[in-house]
Protein backbone atom coordinates (compact mmCIF):
# COMPACT_ATOMS: atom_id res chain seq x y z
CA UNK A 1 0.00 0.00 0.00
CA UNK A 2 1.05 3.36 -0.68
CA UNK A 3 0.07 6.54 0.70
CA UNK A 4 0.36 10.07 -1.09
CA UNK A 5 4.07 11.61 0.66
CA UNK A 6 3.23 13.39 3.50
CA UNK A 7 3.07 17.42 3.71
CA UNK A 8 6.15 17.15 6.04
CA UNK A 9 8.14 14.86 3.41
CA UNK A 10 7.31 17.05 0.61
CA UNK A 11 9.01 20.06 2.17
CA UNK A 12 11.82 18.26 3.42
CA UNK A 13 12.70 17.40 -0.05
CA UNK A 14 12.49 21.29 -0.67
CA UNK A 15 15.00 21.99 1.68
CA UNK A 16 12.33 23.12 4.73
CA UNK A 17 13.07 20.65 7.63
CA UNK A 18 14.15 21.03 11.23
CA UNK A 19 17.40 22.30 10.81
CA UNK A 20 15.81 24.82 8.28
CA UNK A 21 13.73 26.32 10.67
CA UNK A 22 16.77 27.38 12.86
CA UNK A 23 17.40 30.08 10.75
CA UNK A 24 14.24 31.73 11.53
CA UNK A 25 15.11 33.38 15.37
CA UNK A 26 17.65 35.05 13.27
CA UNK A 27 15.65 36.15 10.19
CA UNK A 28 12.65 37.35 12.71
CA UNK A 29 15.51 39.44 14.74
CA UNK A 30 16.73 41.16 11.84
CA UNK A 31 13.21 42.10 10.18
CA UNK A 32 12.18 43.06 13.97
CA UNK A 33 15.34 45.72 14.84
CA UNK A 34 16.50 46.08 11.27
CA UNK A 35 13.82 46.12 8.53
CA UNK A 36 11.01 47.42 10.94
CA UNK A 37 13.10 49.95 11.83
CA UNK A 38 13.57 51.74 8.67
CA UNK A 39 10.34 50.67 7.51
CA UNK A 40 8.99 52.72 10.19
CA UNK A 41 11.56 55.67 9.83
CA UNK A 42 10.40 56.02 6.63
CA UNK A 43 6.73 55.82 7.75
CA UNK A 44 7.31 58.40 10.71
CA UNK A 45 9.16 60.46 8.05
CA UNK A 46 6.08 61.34 5.73
CA UNK A 47 3.86 62.09 9.69
CA UNK A 48 5.86 65.57 10.75
CA UNK A 49 4.85 67.20 13.72
CA UNK A 50 3.30 69.95 11.45
CA UNK A 51 2.15 70.16 7.80
CA UNK A 52 1.30 67.86 5.30
CA UNK A 53 3.49 64.45 4.28
CA UNK A 54 6.33 65.81 2.83
CA UNK A 55 6.78 68.71 5.02
CA UNK A 56 10.23 67.60 6.62
CA UNK A 57 11.20 67.10 2.98
CA UNK A 58 10.61 69.91 1.92
CA UNK A 59 11.72 71.52 4.98
CA UNK A 60 15.00 70.09 4.92
CA UNK A 61 15.85 71.01 0.93
CA UNK A 62 14.67 74.48 1.74
CA UNK A 63 16.63 75.03 4.65
CA UNK A 64 20.49 75.86 3.65
CA UNK A 65 21.42 74.95 7.55
CA UNK A 66 20.02 71.38 7.30
CA UNK A 67 20.59 71.11 3.11
CA UNK A 68 24.08 72.49 3.54
CA UNK A 69 25.10 69.04 5.87
CA UNK A 70 24.98 67.13 2.15
CA UNK A 71 27.38 68.68 1.03
CA UNK A 72 29.47 69.51 4.11
CA UNK A 73 29.51 65.52 4.48
CA UNK A 74 30.31 65.03 0.78
CA UNK A 75 33.12 67.58 0.44
CA UNK A 76 34.90 65.82 3.62
CA UNK A 77 33.75 61.78 2.65
CA UNK A 78 34.51 61.99 -1.35
CA UNK A 79 38.20 63.41 -1.14
CA UNK A 80 39.01 61.07 1.49
CA UNK A 81 37.63 58.00 0.25
CA UNK A 82 39.45 58.75 -2.85
CA UNK A 83 42.90 59.42 -1.43
CA UNK A 84 42.54 56.23 0.74
CA UNK A 85 41.83 53.38 -1.87
CA UNK A 86 44.59 55.66 -3.79
CA UNK A 87 46.95 55.30 -1.40
CA UNK A 88 45.76 51.55 -1.36
CA UNK A 89 46.63 50.20 -4.59
CA UNK A 90 50.66 50.83 -4.77
CA UNK A 91 51.21 49.78 -0.91
CA UNK A 92 48.95 46.72 -1.67
CA UNK A 93 51.29 45.76 -4.52
CA UNK A 94 54.14 46.01 -2.90
CA UNK A 95 53.11 44.57 0.81
CA UNK A 96 51.46 41.32 -1.24
CA UNK A 97 55.04 40.52 -2.47
CA UNK A 98 56.23 40.63 1.20
CA UNK A 99 56.61 37.28 2.90
CA UNK A 100 55.55 38.26 6.62
CA UNK A 101 52.71 40.62 6.16
CA UNK A 102 51.15 39.97 9.76
CA UNK A 103 53.12 42.50 11.71
CA UNK A 104 51.54 45.47 9.54
CA UNK A 105 48.18 44.02 9.10
CA UNK A 106 48.13 43.50 12.98
CA UNK A 107 49.47 46.90 13.55
CA UNK A 108 47.22 48.38 10.75
CA UNK A 109 44.23 47.40 12.68
CA UNK A 110 44.69 48.40 15.63
CA UNK A 111 43.17 51.74 14.66
CA UNK A 112 40.00 50.66 12.92
CA UNK A 113 39.26 48.22 16.20
CA UNK A 114 39.99 51.37 18.97
CA UNK A 115 37.32 53.20 16.54
CA UNK A 116 36.74 57.00 16.10
CA UNK A 117 36.12 58.09 19.43
CA UNK A 118 40.02 57.25 20.66
CA UNK A 119 41.66 58.54 17.43
CA UNK A 120 39.90 61.82 18.30
CA UNK A 121 41.45 61.61 21.77
CA UNK A 122 44.28 61.09 20.90
CA UNK A 123 44.52 63.25 17.77
CA UNK A 124 43.27 66.47 20.04
CA UNK A 125 46.76 66.23 21.78
CA UNK A 126 49.09 64.64 18.86
CA UNK A 127 47.74 67.79 16.31
CA UNK A 128 47.23 70.24 18.59
CA UNK A 129 49.52 73.48 18.03
CA UNK A 130 51.77 71.83 20.61
CA UNK A 131 51.44 68.60 19.76
CA UNK A 132 53.98 66.12 18.53
CA UNK A 133 53.39 67.16 15.36
CA UNK A 134 53.68 70.60 14.78
CA UNK A 135 56.55 70.40 17.04
CA UNK A 136 58.56 67.56 15.05
CA UNK A 137 57.79 69.72 11.86
CA UNK A 138 59.02 73.01 13.41
CA UNK A 139 61.94 71.34 14.62
CA UNK A 140 63.03 70.06 10.88
CA UNK A 141 62.00 73.97 10.21
CA UNK A 142 59.14 72.47 7.79
CA UNK A 143 56.98 75.34 9.27
CA UNK A 144 57.67 78.07 11.26
CA UNK A 145 54.13 78.58 12.53
CA UNK A 146 52.38 75.45 14.52
CA UNK A 147 49.43 74.09 11.36
CA UNK A 148 46.02 74.49 12.68
CA UNK A 149 44.76 70.79 12.07
CA UNK A 150 42.08 70.92 14.74
CA UNK A 151 38.73 72.20 14.81
CA UNK A 152 38.40 72.66 11.48
CA UNK A 153 37.79 70.33 8.13
CA UNK A 154 41.52 69.24 8.52
CA UNK A 155 40.82 67.57 12.05
CA UNK A 156 38.02 65.70 10.66
CA UNK A 157 40.42 64.35 6.97
CA UNK A 158 43.00 63.59 9.13
CA UNK A 159 41.19 61.31 11.34
CA UNK A 160 38.86 59.86 8.81
CA UNK A 161 42.28 59.03 7.10
CA UNK A 162 43.76 57.31 9.99
CA UNK A 163 41.07 55.15 10.12
CA UNK A 164 39.85 55.09 6.95
CA UNK A 165 43.18 53.83 5.15
CA UNK A 166 43.55 50.79 6.90
CA UNK A 167 40.06 49.67 6.40
CA UNK A 168 40.74 50.44 2.60
CA UNK A 169 44.12 48.99 2.63
CA UNK A 170 42.88 45.63 4.21
CA UNK A 171 39.96 45.20 1.78
CA UNK A 172 42.12 45.88 -1.14
CA UNK A 173 45.00 44.06 0.23
CA UNK A 174 42.38 40.41 0.25
CA UNK A 175 41.58 41.30 -3.37
CA UNK A 176 44.77 41.65 -4.58
CA UNK A 177 45.63 38.51 -3.10
CA UNK A 178 43.11 36.25 -4.97
CA UNK A 179 44.61 37.32 -8.21
CA UNK A 180 46.64 34.48 -9.38
CA UNK A 181 50.09 35.66 -10.04
CA UNK A 182 50.89 33.94 -13.26
CA UNK A 183 48.44 36.16 -14.62
CA UNK A 184 51.29 38.40 -14.38
CA UNK A 185 53.72 36.12 -15.03
CA UNK A 186 52.78 35.06 -18.51
CA UNK A 187 52.52 39.29 -18.70
CA UNK A 188 56.07 39.38 -17.63
CA UNK A 189 57.05 36.58 -19.91
CA UNK A 190 55.35 38.42 -22.70
CA UNK A 191 57.59 41.33 -22.27
CA UNK A 192 54.82 43.51 -20.69
CA UNK A 193 56.47 45.97 -18.32
CA UNK A 194 55.55 46.74 -14.75
CA UNK A 195 53.58 49.62 -15.83
CA UNK A 196 51.62 48.11 -18.50
CA UNK A 197 51.18 44.69 -16.27
CA UNK A 198 49.30 47.06 -13.71
CA UNK A 199 47.54 48.66 -16.45
CA UNK A 200 46.67 46.28 -18.59
CA UNK A 201 46.43 42.99 -16.36
CA UNK A 202 46.21 43.61 -12.70
CA UNK A 203 43.90 47.18 -12.81
CA UNK A 204 41.10 45.44 -14.72
CA UNK A 205 41.00 42.35 -12.87
CA UNK A 206 40.89 44.72 -9.50
CA UNK A 207 38.10 46.75 -10.78
CA UNK A 208 35.32 45.02 -9.16
CA UNK A 209 36.89 44.63 -5.83
CA UNK A 210 38.19 48.40 -6.14
CA UNK A 211 34.60 49.58 -6.51
CA UNK A 212 33.19 47.09 -3.68
CA UNK A 213 36.20 49.25 -1.55
CA UNK A 214 35.47 52.61 -2.73
CA UNK A 215 31.29 52.19 -1.96
CA UNK A 216 32.28 50.73 1.69
CA UNK A 217 34.79 53.22 2.73
CA UNK A 218 32.74 55.79 1.03
CA UNK A 219 29.72 54.79 3.05
CA UNK A 220 31.58 54.88 6.13
CA UNK A 221 33.29 57.95 5.78
CA UNK A 222 30.11 59.50 4.64
CA UNK A 223 28.17 58.79 8.22
CA UNK A 224 31.38 60.11 10.21
CA UNK A 225 29.74 61.65 13.33
CA UNK A 226 32.35 61.34 16.57
CA UNK A 227 35.24 62.96 14.97
CA UNK A 228 33.30 65.87 13.16
CA UNK A 229 31.65 66.65 16.21
CA UNK A 230 35.44 66.41 18.58
CA UNK A 231 37.90 67.09 15.71
CA UNK A 232 36.09 69.19 13.76
CA UNK A 233 34.07 72.23 13.57
CA UNK A 234 30.29 70.52 14.27
CA UNK A 235 28.35 74.41 14.46
CA UNK A 236 30.47 75.23 10.79
CA UNK A 237 32.30 73.56 8.41
CA UNK A 238 32.23 70.15 9.01
CA UNK A 239 28.60 70.15 10.34
CA UNK A 240 27.96 66.58 9.15
CA UNK A 241 24.39 65.14 7.82
CA UNK A 242 24.88 62.40 10.85
CA UNK A 243 24.96 66.07 13.46
CA UNK A 244 21.99 67.34 12.34
CA UNK A 245 19.83 63.97 12.51
CA UNK A 246 21.57 63.72 15.91
CA UNK A 247 20.19 67.26 16.89
CA UNK A 248 17.10 66.47 15.23
CA UNK A 249 16.19 63.88 17.23
CA UNK A 250 18.36 63.96 20.41
CA UNK A 251 18.20 67.89 20.91
CA UNK A 252 15.07 68.94 19.27
CA UNK A 253 13.34 65.82 20.19
CA UNK A 254 11.40 66.00 16.54
CA UNK A 255 12.00 62.43 15.68
CA UNK A 256 10.03 62.86 12.54
CA UNK A 257 12.53 65.20 11.09
CA UNK A 258 15.40 63.02 12.12
CA UNK A 259 13.88 59.69 10.41
CA UNK A 260 13.69 62.37 7.20
CA UNK A 261 17.08 63.42 7.78
CA UNK A 262 18.37 59.65 8.55
CA UNK A 263 16.74 58.68 4.73
CA UNK A 264 18.01 61.44 2.95
CA UNK A 265 21.36 60.23 4.36
CA UNK A 266 20.49 56.61 3.33
CA UNK A 267 19.70 57.71 -0.22
CA UNK A 268 22.90 59.81 -0.84
CA UNK A 269 24.51 56.51 0.38
CA UNK A 270 22.49 54.33 -2.07
CA UNK A 271 23.08 56.81 -4.75
CA UNK A 272 26.69 56.69 -4.89
CA UNK A 273 27.04 53.10 -4.25
CA UNK A 274 24.48 52.83 -7.28
CA UNK A 275 26.69 54.89 -9.53
CA UNK A 276 29.96 53.18 -8.39
CA UNK A 277 27.94 49.75 -9.31
CA UNK A 278 26.79 51.28 -13.13
CA UNK A 279 30.49 52.61 -13.29
CA UNK A 280 31.85 49.02 -12.81
CA UNK A 281 29.54 47.32 -14.93
CA UNK A 282 31.07 49.17 -17.75
CA UNK A 283 34.40 47.62 -17.25
CA UNK A 284 36.02 44.24 -17.28
CA UNK A 285 34.28 41.29 -15.36
CA UNK A 286 36.05 37.85 -15.65
CA UNK A 287 37.93 35.47 -13.27
CA UNK A 288 41.00 36.54 -11.42
CA UNK A 289 41.95 32.83 -11.24
CA UNK A 290 43.38 30.71 -14.21
CA UNK A 291 42.17 27.05 -15.03
CA UNK A 292 41.73 25.42 -11.70
CA UNK A 293 39.36 27.75 -9.49
CA UNK B 1 69.87 49.42 -15.13
CA UNK B 2 68.13 52.89 -15.09
CA UNK B 3 64.76 50.87 -14.91
CA UNK B 4 65.55 49.05 -11.94
CA UNK B 5 66.50 52.32 -10.06
CA UNK B 6 63.19 53.63 -10.75
CA UNK B 7 61.57 50.46 -9.31
CA UNK B 8 63.53 50.77 -6.15
CA UNK B 9 62.96 54.93 -5.79
CA UNK B 10 59.30 53.68 -6.13
CA UNK B 11 59.22 51.07 -3.45
CA UNK B 12 61.68 53.48 -1.19
CA UNK B 13 58.63 55.84 -1.90
CA UNK B 14 56.09 53.67 -0.93
CA UNK B 15 57.86 52.41 2.79
CA UNK B 16 58.18 55.76 3.10
CA UNK B 17 54.86 56.75 3.21
CA UNK B 18 54.04 53.13 5.02
CA UNK B 19 56.79 54.27 7.82
CA UNK B 20 55.28 57.87 7.97
CA UNK B 21 51.76 56.75 8.58
CA UNK B 22 53.06 54.10 10.99
CA UNK B 23 55.37 56.97 12.93
CA UNK B 24 52.20 59.03 12.96
CA UNK B 25 49.82 56.47 14.35
CA UNK B 26 52.31 55.23 17.16
CA UNK B 27 52.22 59.13 18.25
CA UNK B 28 48.92 59.31 18.63
CA UNK B 29 48.84 56.46 20.69
CA UNK B 30 52.03 57.64 22.56
CA UNK B 31 50.22 60.84 23.44
CA UNK B 32 47.46 59.43 25.17
CA UNK B 33 49.82 56.79 26.71
CA UNK B 34 52.52 60.01 28.01
CA UNK B 35 49.65 62.50 28.64
CA UNK B 36 47.62 60.12 30.82
CA UNK B 37 51.01 59.61 32.94
CA UNK B 38 52.16 62.49 33.01
CA UNK B 39 52.11 65.75 35.70
CA UNK B 40 52.27 68.76 33.87
CA UNK B 41 53.02 69.36 30.00
CA UNK B 42 52.92 72.55 28.12
CA UNK B 43 55.69 73.56 26.00
CA UNK B 44 58.10 70.74 26.36
CA UNK B 45 58.50 67.56 24.15
CA UNK B 46 57.67 65.71 27.61
CA UNK B 47 55.72 66.51 30.56
CA UNK B 48 57.48 67.87 33.57
CA UNK B 49 57.20 64.64 36.09
CA UNK B 50 55.25 61.61 36.13
CA UNK B 51 52.33 60.60 38.38
CA UNK B 52 49.89 58.18 38.25
CA UNK B 53 47.15 60.35 39.90
CA UNK B 54 45.45 60.68 37.64
CA UNK B 55 44.27 57.09 37.00
CA UNK B 56 42.76 57.53 40.79
CA UNK B 57 41.13 60.97 39.74
CA UNK B 58 39.45 59.28 36.70
CA UNK B 59 38.20 55.91 38.57
CA UNK B 60 36.66 58.12 41.14
CA UNK B 61 35.66 61.02 38.95
CA UNK B 62 34.00 59.32 35.33
CA UNK B 63 32.56 56.58 38.14
CA UNK B 64 34.47 53.81 36.24
CA UNK B 65 33.74 50.94 38.40
CA UNK B 66 29.67 51.59 37.08
CA UNK B 67 30.71 51.89 33.41
CA UNK B 68 32.62 48.98 33.65
CA UNK B 69 30.18 46.94 35.09
CA UNK B 70 27.77 47.75 32.47
CA UNK B 71 30.26 47.46 29.44
CA UNK B 72 30.92 43.87 30.78
CA UNK B 73 27.18 43.35 31.20
CA UNK B 74 26.38 44.51 27.69
CA UNK B 75 29.09 43.05 26.14
CA UNK B 76 28.51 39.52 27.86
CA UNK B 77 24.80 39.48 26.88
CA UNK B 78 25.72 40.49 23.35
CA UNK B 79 28.24 37.59 22.90
CA UNK B 80 26.13 34.74 24.46
CA UNK B 81 23.23 35.99 22.48
CA UNK B 82 24.62 36.62 19.31
CA UNK B 83 26.33 33.06 19.45
CA UNK B 84 23.23 31.52 20.47
CA UNK B 85 21.04 33.23 17.69
CA UNK B 86 23.76 33.05 15.47
CA UNK B 87 25.47 29.53 15.20
CA UNK B 88 22.32 27.78 14.48
CA UNK B 89 20.54 29.92 11.96
CA UNK B 90 24.17 29.51 10.27
CA UNK B 91 24.54 25.81 10.29
CA UNK B 92 20.40 25.62 8.38
CA UNK B 93 22.68 28.36 6.00
CA UNK B 94 25.32 25.99 5.28
CA UNK B 95 23.59 22.60 5.17
CA UNK B 96 20.59 23.41 3.49
CA UNK B 97 18.91 24.52 0.11
CA UNK B 98 15.68 26.64 0.85
CA UNK B 99 13.65 28.49 -1.32
CA UNK B 100 13.92 32.35 -0.93
CA UNK B 101 18.05 31.46 1.11
CA UNK B 102 19.68 34.27 -1.34
CA UNK B 103 16.68 36.95 0.08
CA UNK B 104 17.70 35.71 3.59
CA UNK B 105 21.28 35.75 2.89
CA UNK B 106 20.85 39.77 1.69
CA UNK B 107 18.75 40.48 4.81
CA UNK B 108 21.74 39.25 6.92
CA UNK B 109 24.41 41.03 4.82
CA UNK B 110 22.39 44.53 5.02
CA UNK B 111 23.31 45.22 8.62
CA UNK B 112 26.49 44.50 7.77
CA UNK B 113 26.97 47.26 4.93
CA UNK B 114 24.99 49.81 5.82
CA UNK B 115 26.88 52.05 8.68
CA UNK B 116 25.20 52.00 12.06
CA UNK B 117 24.58 55.75 12.14
CA UNK B 118 22.18 55.54 8.95
CA UNK B 119 20.29 52.65 10.39
CA UNK B 120 20.78 53.72 14.48
CA UNK B 121 18.46 56.60 14.27
CA UNK B 122 15.03 54.47 13.30
CA UNK B 123 16.40 52.13 15.48
CA UNK B 124 16.62 54.13 18.84
CA UNK B 125 13.18 55.96 17.27
CA UNK B 126 11.71 52.26 18.03
CA UNK B 127 13.45 51.31 20.93
CA UNK B 128 12.43 54.50 22.61
CA UNK B 129 8.79 54.08 21.86
CA UNK B 130 9.06 50.31 23.42
CA UNK B 131 11.18 52.09 26.67
CA UNK B 132 13.73 49.96 25.90
CA UNK B 133 16.43 52.67 24.77
CA UNK B 134 18.12 54.25 27.67
CA UNK B 135 18.47 50.57 29.91
CA UNK B 136 20.74 48.38 29.48
CA UNK B 137 18.68 46.25 27.21
CA UNK B 138 18.10 48.11 24.33
CA UNK B 139 21.52 49.02 24.41
CA UNK B 140 22.30 45.24 24.16
CA UNK B 141 19.17 44.88 21.50
CA UNK B 142 20.72 47.66 19.07
CA UNK B 143 24.52 45.72 19.23
CA UNK B 144 23.02 42.89 18.45
CA UNK B 145 21.72 44.02 15.10
CA UNK B 146 25.02 44.15 13.50
CA UNK B 147 26.55 41.49 15.76
CA UNK B 148 24.30 38.53 14.91
CA UNK B 149 24.50 38.65 11.23
CA UNK B 150 27.89 38.98 11.30
CA UNK B 151 28.75 35.71 13.74
CA UNK B 152 26.42 33.75 10.37
CA UNK B 153 28.39 35.08 7.79
CA UNK B 154 31.74 33.96 9.82
CA UNK B 155 30.35 30.65 10.83
CA UNK B 156 29.00 29.41 7.27
CA UNK B 157 32.33 28.28 6.12
CA UNK B 158 33.30 27.00 9.16
CA UNK B 159 30.19 24.83 9.28
CA UNK B 160 30.69 23.71 5.06
CA UNK B 161 33.96 22.20 6.08
CA UNK B 162 32.58 19.61 8.77
CA UNK B 163 31.62 16.30 7.10
CA UNK B 164 28.06 15.74 6.75
CA UNK B 165 28.59 12.16 7.10
CA UNK B 166 29.56 12.92 11.17
CA UNK B 167 26.13 14.36 11.38
CA UNK B 168 24.36 11.49 9.47
CA UNK B 169 25.82 8.74 11.99
CA UNK B 170 25.11 10.83 15.11
CA UNK B 171 21.29 10.86 13.68
CA UNK B 172 21.52 7.16 12.76
CA UNK B 173 22.68 6.71 16.41
CA UNK B 174 19.36 8.39 17.74
CA UNK B 175 20.69 11.85 18.38
CA UNK B 176 17.63 14.61 17.97
CA UNK B 177 18.91 18.16 16.63
CA UNK B 178 19.74 19.20 20.51
CA UNK B 179 22.01 16.35 21.03
CA UNK B 180 23.81 16.90 17.74
CA UNK B 181 24.39 20.18 18.82
CA UNK B 182 25.49 19.64 22.41
CA UNK B 183 27.62 16.92 21.40
CA UNK B 184 28.76 16.85 17.84
CA UNK B 185 28.53 20.67 16.48
CA UNK B 186 29.91 22.36 19.04
CA UNK B 187 33.07 20.74 19.74
CA UNK B 188 34.06 20.36 16.00
CA UNK B 189 32.49 24.01 15.69
CA UNK B 190 34.70 25.72 19.00
CA UNK B 191 37.55 27.15 17.12
CA UNK B 192 34.67 29.01 14.38
CA UNK B 193 32.63 29.82 17.59
CA UNK B 194 35.73 31.32 19.37
CA UNK B 195 37.03 33.45 15.98
CA UNK B 196 32.76 34.52 15.73
CA UNK B 197 32.26 35.77 19.36
CA UNK B 198 35.97 37.02 20.18
CA UNK B 199 35.51 39.20 16.66
CA UNK B 200 31.72 40.03 18.36
CA UNK B 201 33.58 41.38 21.68
CA UNK B 202 35.90 43.20 19.84
CA UNK B 203 33.43 45.15 18.05
CA UNK B 204 31.04 45.77 20.83
CA UNK B 205 33.55 47.21 23.28
CA UNK B 206 34.21 49.31 20.39
CA UNK B 207 30.74 49.65 19.06
CA UNK B 208 30.27 53.37 19.65
CA UNK B 209 27.15 54.73 17.08
CA UNK B 210 24.87 52.04 18.59
CA UNK B 211 25.65 52.33 22.10
CA UNK B 212 25.65 55.97 21.70
CA UNK B 213 22.26 56.04 20.14
CA UNK B 214 20.54 53.87 22.78
CA UNK B 215 22.22 54.38 26.30
CA UNK B 216 20.93 56.39 28.90
CA UNK B 217 23.00 58.17 31.82
CA UNK B 218 23.22 54.46 33.31
CA UNK B 219 23.92 52.52 30.71
CA UNK B 220 26.69 53.55 28.77
CA UNK B 221 29.20 51.16 27.58
CA UNK B 222 33.13 52.62 28.17
CA UNK B 223 33.17 54.20 24.52
CA UNK B 224 30.24 56.43 24.91
CA UNK B 225 31.80 57.70 28.66
CA UNK B 226 34.63 58.17 26.61
CA UNK B 227 33.18 59.87 24.18
CA UNK B 228 31.29 62.71 26.46
CA UNK B 229 34.29 63.01 28.28
CA UNK B 230 36.12 64.21 25.22
CA UNK B 231 32.96 66.26 24.64
CA UNK B 232 32.82 67.88 28.05
CA UNK B 233 36.62 68.55 27.81
CA UNK B 234 38.00 71.62 29.92
CA UNK B 235 35.25 70.30 32.70
CA UNK B 236 37.87 68.26 33.96
CA UNK B 237 41.69 67.85 33.01
CA UNK B 238 42.72 66.50 30.00
CA UNK B 239 45.37 63.76 31.31
CA UNK B 240 42.10 62.05 33.19
CA UNK B 241 40.75 62.53 30.11
CA UNK B 242 43.55 60.25 28.94
CA UNK B 243 44.05 58.24 31.84
CA UNK B 244 40.40 56.51 30.70
CA UNK B 245 41.16 56.58 27.07
CA UNK B 246 44.14 54.39 28.38
CA UNK B 247 41.48 52.03 30.02
CA UNK B 248 39.54 51.44 26.99
CA UNK B 249 42.65 51.01 25.34
CA UNK B 250 44.08 48.79 27.24
CA UNK B 251 40.98 46.62 27.34
CA UNK B 252 40.39 47.23 23.80
CA UNK B 253 43.65 46.01 22.57
CA UNK B 254 43.97 42.96 25.47
CA UNK B 255 40.77 41.25 23.56
CA UNK B 256 41.98 42.10 19.76
CA UNK B 257 45.19 40.33 20.68
CA UNK B 258 43.70 37.54 22.36
CA UNK B 259 41.15 37.17 19.19
CA UNK B 260 44.25 37.78 16.64
CA UNK B 261 45.08 34.54 18.13
CA UNK B 262 42.36 32.95 16.04
CA UNK B 263 41.78 34.80 13.24
CA UNK B 264 43.88 36.75 10.77
CA UNK B 265 43.83 40.63 11.18
CA UNK B 266 42.27 41.07 7.75
CA UNK B 267 39.10 39.02 8.87
CA UNK B 268 38.37 42.01 10.74
CA UNK B 269 37.77 44.09 7.59
CA UNK B 270 37.00 41.69 5.23
CA UNK B 271 33.67 39.96 6.96
CA UNK B 272 30.90 41.20 4.52
CA UNK B 273 33.33 40.50 1.28
CA UNK B 274 31.83 37.67 -0.49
Amino acid sequence: MTTPPTLRRRLAERGLDGVTLLVLPCVVFVLALFIYPALYGLFLSFTPKQGGPLANYIRFFSDPFLYDTIYTTLLIAVPVTVLNVLLSIPVALRVRLMRRQRLLTTILVIPITLGTVLVAEGLLNYLGPRGWLNRTLMTFGVIDEPLRLLHNYWGVALSLLITGFPFTFLLTLSYITGIDPSLEQAGAMLGARARARFTRILLPLLVPGLTITLALSFVQAFSVFPSAVLLGAPAGPTRVISIAAYQAAFEAYDYSLASAIAMIMAAVQVLIVVALLVLKGLAYRGPVSTGKG
Amino acid sequence: MRRDKRERLWAFTIWLAVGLFILNLIGMIATVVVNSFGSRWFTTWLPVGWTTRWYTLAWDEFQLPAILLVTVEVVGAVVVLAGLIGVPAAYAMARRNFPGKQVIMLLFLLPLLVPPFTYGIPLATVLYQLHLAGTIWGVILANLVPTVPFVVLIMIPFVEQIDPRIEAAARVFGAGLGRLFVQVLVPLLTPGILAALLLVLVRTIAMFELTFLTAGPDSQTLVVALYYAVFAAGVRPGQSIDAMAMVYMVTTLAWLLIALRFVNPTQIVTRAKR
